[in-house]
């Protein structure tokens, strides 16, 4: 199953080498790892998206806690809990394919951040899902050719 | 006063109590070693080998239950130190390395004897610090100190740049306190999972207690024994946790695992309620993890919650310092009755009449088990018995019967081949009233040889025991069990004569050919007080190490040696190391 594990750390030298450090010895998986300080500078936000079983989650949690830097770890995904993405895209764009993207940008809600001769640049923030079915619709359908895809990775807050 | 950085280092350390330091100079660490060289608090040990630094801190602090101290310099002087390093860490050993570093300026220029300290040691520390700020001397050191002894213990690295040791500053505040927002391990147990383990120990039938190095580490063993006392419950130990309870007691079955008693094994696989105390489920321990235990509910004291669930789910799991979390334990348990266990202490005793321990001697060859009976009985069971790894160390702790904590010093976790010899001599700087030995095999000894020279220069005496065999005996086992005979580079050809070795660095040699000389011999060994001997005793060079769970099987299916024919393992099992 999936997980978002919340993780508050000492913003110190090394803080986010001894978590992908961790996960790498420990054989963890990580699909996605996001780090910044927060409002108190003297401490970071990571949220790591991994796939395990409740066991393997388990020894994540009680490993990332092990950690004598980390201050807190919490388990988003077993509790309500918001999730977000950030995407910049890139594609192609013709005269002759300019209404279909401006249709795609519409439905899903982005925006276009930049604009060149012949590429947009889009951005999305959603949950990761959502930011599949965007990459997704450019993949399959004929309109345009994706050029450059980035994104952060998941960030994310419990509800309430 | 104004200090400079190295000043401030060697006062921090004084200031935690540190009387010996094990290490090893270089460019990186002049400082630190001219502001050593200017006081007297502190006993440097210059060894031979940063290795050997690491290790002898390691037995040092095995010892007195005092954190080691390790001073290395930059580069080769603090990669050496890794396997030592990574030797404490699998044991949970509280240790403090200083490392030097290349200036500031110069990290991360490829500079001459620069490695990324921090970094390769990440993995194998409990914690690492790079100094970069003067200012950060004091409370750094109190912190990895406070960190190395505290919790699951184990070491902690200090890399510091050369230019923070020459740098000075005016008046540096030592503080007295840590507070650390990001490390608070749990000490006291939940009351709550107190009273559940009560109520599976007092309904059970078939209990058995395994307990472990935490019990050693934790300083427990008092706390243990009343514990096994008011409960009467058979207990088995872990290869670390011998001598917390003593070997000699009724109720001890002996060492559980791979080379453990039957009648110990039996019993783990059989019971209804598994209690253990300080110990975390290892593979050597557990045997396949399927067929482990399979009737048993479940209790695990443990420090580290990490270690809770990891390799075995358990019933009842109590978080906390093993010491207060027996005290409780041991409260709550008084006056409480428990089930009559009777039946069960007979069928154990059935077990125990398997007498799984016993082995054929054979004419005109010296027996390596009756080394070890001999060592035991010569020494009245009171040494500090330290090992390397191999078929030796299985047999020193099958043979020699630990009745008190900290005697028995060997690398459990990782297995380091040269860990005896220098952990021998920081057993011995630590408890110069104790005879300490070291049980070697000719393989292992040859790792860390060079020590030898220190243990002159610092008057450390110790006897070797070396059970030569001319094999790398626990490979060439294996071999013989699992590859069809055929041993590969497990034969040590060209050994040198180490009865000549020893003497050429100004220690005494004696050779045990033939088992009527092993008595006089050891005896002999044991009378020269003040002088390191190399007993050189040629055993049998194809003995086996009975009795043994063959990788991938249960705990009831040992082999017992010289009644079981070897069965060739899966190939699940030969996956296992």
């Amino acid at each position: 199953m999936r997980h978002i594990i919340s993780v508050l750390l000492e913003n110190e030298f090394g803080a986010l080498s001894r978590v992908a450090g961790l996960f790498s010895a420990r054989g963890f998986n990580i699909e996605s790892l996001t780090v910044a300080p927060t409002n108190d500078p003297t401490l970071s936000r990571m949220t790591i998206v991994s796939m395990g079983d409740d066991a393997i989650i388990e020894q994540i949690i009680k490993q990332t806690n092990k950690l004598v830097d980390v201050v807190k770890v919490s388990d988003l995904t077993a509790e309500k809990h918001i999730e977000r993405e950030l995407l910049l895209l890139k594609v192609s764009v013709e005269p002759s394919n300019q209404a279909d993207i401006d249709r795609i940008i519409d439905e899903h809600g982005c925006k276009i951040v930049d604009v060149s001769e012949n590429t947009y640049t889009i951005e999305l923030a959603g949950q990761g899902a959502h930011v599949d079915s965007l990459i997704e619709e450019f993949e399959k359908s004929d309109v345009s050719n994706i050029l450059e895809v980035a994104r952060t990775g998941v960030t994310g807050v419990s509800q309430g | 006063m104004e200090l400079n950085g190295a000043e401030i280092i060697v006062q921090s350390l004084q200031k935690e109590g540190v009387d010996h330091i094990f290490g090893y100079p270089g460019g990186a660490v002049l400082h630190i070693y001219d502001a050593l060289e200017a006081q007297d608090e502190i006993l440097h040990v210059l060894v031979r080998h940063e290795q050997g630094a690491a290790h002898a801190a390691d037995g040092y602090a095995r010892a007195s239950g005092k954190p080691g101290v390790v001073l290395v310099t930059s580069g080769p002087g603090i990669t050496n130190a890794v396997t030592g390093i990574a030797t404490a860490f699998m044991d949970s050993i509280p240790m403090v390395v200083i490392s030097g570093q290349v200036p500031s300026p110069l990290i991360g220029n490829d500079a001459f004897q620069e490695v990324d300290a921090v970094g390769i040691t990440r993995s194998c520390v409990k914690h690492n610090f790079l100094i970069k700020d003067i200012n950060d001397i004091t409370s750094v050191i109190k912190k990895a100190f406070h960190i190395a002894t505290t919790g699951r213990p184990g070491p902690v690295l200090i890399d510091i740049p050369k230019d923070v040791t020459i740098a000075r500053i005016k008046e540096p505040k030592f503080p007295e306190k840590v507070h650390m927002r990001s490390y608070n391990p749990q000490v006291i147990a939940g009351a709550n999972s107190i009273e559940k383990a009560v109520s599976l120990i007092t309904t059970a039938k078939q209990p058995i207690i395994y307990s472990g190095g935490g019990t050693v580490i934790g300083n427990a063993h008092n706390e243990l024994r009343e514990f096994v006392n008011i409960l009467g419950f058979p207990i088995t130990q872990t290869l670390m946790g011998l001598g917390a309870f003593p070997a000699t007691n009724e109720l001890s079955l002996g060492m559980l695992g791979m080379h453990g008693t039957y009648e110990a094994n039996m019993a783990m696989h059989d019971s209804d309620c598994v209690i253990a105390v300080g110990a975390r489920f290892d593979d050597r321990v557990t045997a396949a993890l399927d067929k482990f235990c399979p009737n048993a509910k479940i209790i695990h004291m443990d420090i580290d919650p990490s270690s809770i669930s990891k390799n075995v789910p358990v019933d009842v799991a109590i978080v906390g310092d093993v010491k207060q979390t027996l005290q409780e334990l041991n409260k709550a348990l008084k006056g409480k009755t428990t089930f009559d266990i009777s039946p069960w202490w007979k069928q154990i005793n059935d077990w125990r009449k398997v007498d799984s321990l016993a082995y054929k001697k054979k004419a005109g060859v010296i027996k390596p088990q009756t080394v070890i009976e001999a060592l035991y009985e010569v020494t009245n069971g009171k040494a500090i018995v330290t090992s390397d790894v191999g078929q030796h160390q299985m047999w020193a702790a099958q043979y020699y019967q630990f009745d008190e904590p900290r005697l028995w010093i060997n690398s459990g976790g990782l297995g380091t081949m040269g860990f005896g010899l220098p952990a021998a001599m920081g057993a011995k700087l630590a408890r110069p009233d104790l005879d300490v030995a070291c049980v070697t095999g000719e393989g292992s000894i040859q790792m860390m040889l060079q020590e030898l020279s220190t243990m002159l220069q610092y008057h450390t005496p110790v006897k070797i025991v070396n059970l030569n065999n001319r094999y790398l005996g626990m490979v060439r086992q294996w071999q013989e069990f699992f590859y069809e005979k055929r041993y590969a580079m497990s034969y040590m050809d060209a050994l040198p004569d180490f009865v000549k070795l020893a003497q050429s660095y100004g220690h005494e040699g004696i050779l045990i050919e033939k088992e009527s000389d092993l008595m006089p011999g050891l005896k002999e060994a044991f009378a020269m007080k003040d002088k390191t001997v190399f007993l050189d005793i040629l055993t049998d060079q194809t003995e086996n190490v009975f009795p043994m769970i063959p990788s991938g099987a249960g705990h009831n299916e040992m082999l017992l040696g010289g009644r079981d024919e070897m069965k060739s393992t899966n190939d699940e099992g030969l996956n296992l190391v």
